[in-house]
């Protein structure tokens, strides 16, 4: 019987795209020094946007830590997500000074426009809806992110016209 | 030394950031050079002032006018009007809720002017990006003065006789915290400043951090020095990424300059800060978590004792202290122990920054005496309640916290009198609410809040919040029944007596304390089925005033589940069973004649 050589071509993609490199040099970094697995982790998922079991196997691999741990660490803490993310990521301050202004009203609008759930990501990829807990931007209440921006004072009124300004850069930035 | 004849402070802080501070700052840089000003007028990028919902901010000097809510387009007007002519621009000065009269000067404001500042001394005032600046106002004195005049012993003494307590919550003595750390025995010993300000509504140490960097940095370093420890962490949240990045900064400038390091000041202390962000967890605002996270483990956390100043970081002791407790201690080494004691109350000395927010006026970061009474901050401070509105409670302490009823308004503000009426000091979170807050549904929120952040690790906290979180829930939906409020007793004492760390033992208290001072609303939602305030939805029924009701029609076209019926130009009615409560009717009566009961 012929043996077929089940030959993994992991490495040779892996050789051709950048993220990887970084992430080796992410890893040379912190390797040998205590406590170094959150920062490395931290960093790798900005590079990847996320931590699929794959870049959780090579950051063990680099960090001499076991995958169980790793596993244990990325569940634990609520920043880290081994799901792919959509490109924005939509943040609803559900701290208490914005849940007293309304914050869950504009949580309902965001989910009934975007038809997703908390920590689901849009069809088209576009958004991810999370709730955070407290920005620290009280005077504004309630807040909502978008990526880097920041959006205050809202009411479920002012959700559509957000949406749209990045769904339209999006189109702009297609065509 | 360049010198200029204005100063223009532009608040920086994380509030005004967000409504965009940054282009109120490039404008008014641009219209300075337009008109050759730029060399005689500076612009400085401040900390955060305090009074986050009127951002962007700016103060100028020497005069000190303050203005606010400022827009990009302003600029031109603030430097052709104010600093070429002098004149004050009245539109964009502050006007207090309770009075129709402008006030020109931030310290005639009474917000800022009932103020006593120490650990936020230098916050709004400095650009937190400068050392020099913040060495101009005594900065790194108090290091210098420790390492080359002082023992540790004296250190630990003068920090004793202060009487500082922790600020992070539980109001710990500080100065024995430090001797503790100092007796145990061991040469590799570490500093922790705990920035990881997870009580929704507190973000003082947030402003700190990001306002004045170097008074945490410094105070690490003389702790550092006093109990015998080379290395010290920062242990910040990621959702402050600004703080990190001035921390960061810092830090850097701090070792330039030989603060931070080998031989600091020729001595033979030595001492460094590393950053540590955490990833997302409130429960590592809780000391051993914490430890557990900076060692890069998932933050749960273990039994006490031994306690970290015997066994903290990586086993070894450490002196684990917040970041507003770090800001007093420079203060209290240059002006003497006997000063900061001379503050405050009899048990609680010195001063408490609190973070006001919820339904009042003035939203933001303040700092008074211990024991200054919760009426001078809702109403002197912050302005009173909006709308015209009734105070209804005030939420201290977070999700560990409880509340203060309109007969505590006098109630002076320091960890005994706090902790007598059930509620605690916290890390100083404030949160108002006016008479439209249902307490049930407050309550309901800090337990969806401890539940969801309980690390899980031991039963009564892990079961114990999910089991009260589904009573409060079915009793906000109108589900509850007889017996759920002594259930909720019940698994609150067990929950309490019964967890590992402080996250379990607190949670249940806002479940306690509205209990103890508003029952009655539980018993309605319980037994009639309906929600005082209005707040909950699910026990909202919308109904038609047939007395002012017109019969136009307008609401049957808007109601999209088709639950109002009547005829023309008669009093229609709302179908309780089909209507799905949003409310569509009430906002587009033109007669109000829909109430919501």
């Amino acid at each position: 019987m012929e043996v077929v050589a089940n030959k993994c071509q992991c490495e040779a993609l892996r050789a051709k795209d950048p993220r990887y490199k970084k992430l080796a040099d992410i890893i040379a970094k912190y390797a040998g020094r205590e406590g170094a697995l959150i920062p490395v982790l931290h960093e790798a998922q900005e590079v990847f946007g996320h931590l699929p079991p794959e870049i959780q196997m090579l950051v063990a691999e680099g960090l001499d830590v076991p995958l169980s741990e790793i596993d244990g660490v990325i569940t634990f803490y609520s920043l880290f997500t081994a799901e792919p993310q959509g490109k924005y990521k939509i943040g609803v301050c559900l701290g208490t000074a914005c849940y007293v202004k309304g914050a869950g009203d504009v949580l309902d609008e965001l989910k009934e426009r975007l038809q997703i759930d908390v920590n689901k990501t849009s069809a088209d990829g576009l958004f991810t809806l999370e709730v955070t807990r407290c920005v620290g931007a009280c005077g504004l209440a309630p807040v909502v992110s978008v990526g880097d921006d920041v959006y205050g004072r809202l009411t479920p009124d002012d959700i559509p016209a957000i949406l749209e300004k990045y769904i339209e850069s999006e189109k702009n930035s297609n065509a | 030394m360049a010198v200029y004849r204005t100063h223009v402070l532009v608040c920086a802080g994380a509030g005004c950031v967000s409504s965009n501070c940054k282009a109120v700052e490039s404008a008014l840089q641009e219209q300075l050079a337009k008109v050759g000003l730029a060399e005689e007028v500076k612009v400085i990028e401040t900390g955060c002032i305090g009074t986050c919902d009127l951002g962007p901010v700016m103060v100028i000097y020497p005069e000190g006018v303050f203005y606010q809510k400022l827009t990009p387009e302003d600029a031109e007007e603030i430097v052709n009007e104010h600093i070429l002519k002098g004149r004050v621009i009245e539109r964009l000065l502050f006007k207090p809720a309770a009075s129709d009269d402008l006030v020109e000067k931030a310290c005639d404001i009474e917000f800022f002017r009932r103020q006593y500042r120490i650990a936020l001394r230098n916050t709004g005032v400095i650009d937190p990006g400068v050392i020099e600046e913040y060495i101009a106002r005594d900065g790194y004195a108090a290091l210098g003065k420790v390492v080359t005049d002082m023992t540790r012993e004296q250190v630990i003494d003068v920090i004793k006789r202060s009487k500082l307590r922790g600020r992070g919550g539980a109001g710990f003595p500080t100065g024995l915290k430090w001797q503790f750390t100092y007796d145990a025995p061991g040469n590799e010993k570490y500093v922790v400043c705990n920035a990881d300000e997870g009580d929704p509504g507190a973000f003082m140490d947030r402003s700190i951090l990001e306002g004045d960097p170097h008074a945490v940095i410094e105070a690490m370093a003389i702790a550092g020095y006093a109990v015998g420890a080379k290395q010290g962490y920062v242990y910040v949240r990621a959702e402050y990424p600004l703080a990190v990045a001035r921390l960061a900064r810092a830090l850097d400038q701090a070792r330039n300059y030989g603060f931070l390091g080998e031989e600091i000041f020729g001595s033979k202390f030595c001492f460094d800060i590393d950053i540590r962000v955490g990833a997302g967890a409130f429960v590592c605002g809780e000391e051993t978590a914490l430890i557990a996270s900076i060692e890069g483990k998932r933050g749960e956390p273990r039994p006490r004792p031994p306690f970290p100043a015997v066994r903290g970081v990586y086993g070894k002791p450490t002196l684990l202290s917040n970041v507003e407790t770090y800001a007093n201690i420079c203060p209290i080494i240059l002006n003497g122990p006997e000063w900061f004691a001379g503050i405050g109350t009899e048990e609680s000395k010195g001063t408490k920054v609190f973070a006001i927010a919820g339904d009042i006026n003035n939203t933001g970061l303040v700092e008074v005496p211990m024991g200054t009474t919760l009426r001078e901050i809702v109403f002197d401070i912050g302005g009173g309640i909006p709308n015209g509105k009734r105070f209804k409670a005030a939420q201290t302490g977070g999700p560990s916290g409880g509340c203060l009823t309109a007969e505590h308004l006098d109630t002076p503000m320091d960890y005994e009198s706090l902790r007598e009426l059930g509620s605690m000091m916290g890390s100083g979170g404030l949160i108002v609410l006016d008479e439209d807050s249902c307490m049930v549904d407050i309550a309901r929120f800090f337990l969806d809040f401890t539940q969801d952040e309980s690390c899980g690790k031991c039963t009564p906290c892990r079961i114990g919040t999910t089991r009260m979180l589904e009573i409060l829930t079915r009793i906000t939906e109108g589900e509850g029944e007889e017996g759920d409020i002594e259930r909720l007793e019940t698994l609150a004492r067990t929950i309490q007596s019964s967890s590992l760390c402080g996250l379990g033992q607190s949670a249940p208290n806002p479940v306690l304390s509205t209990l103890k001072y508003f029952r009655e609303e539980y018993e309605i939602h319980i037994r009639e089925k309906r929600c005082p305030s209005g707040h909950c939805a699910g026990l909202v029924r919308f109904v038609i005033d047939p007395e002012l009701c017109r019969g136009c029609g307008l609401c049957v076209k808007h109601c999209p589940v088709g639950a109002i019926s009547g005829e023309r130009r008669k009093p229609h009615v709302i179908d309780a069973d089909l209507c799905t409560k949003c409310g569509e009717c009430q906002a587009t009566c033109p007669f109000d004649a829909i109430l919501k009961i």
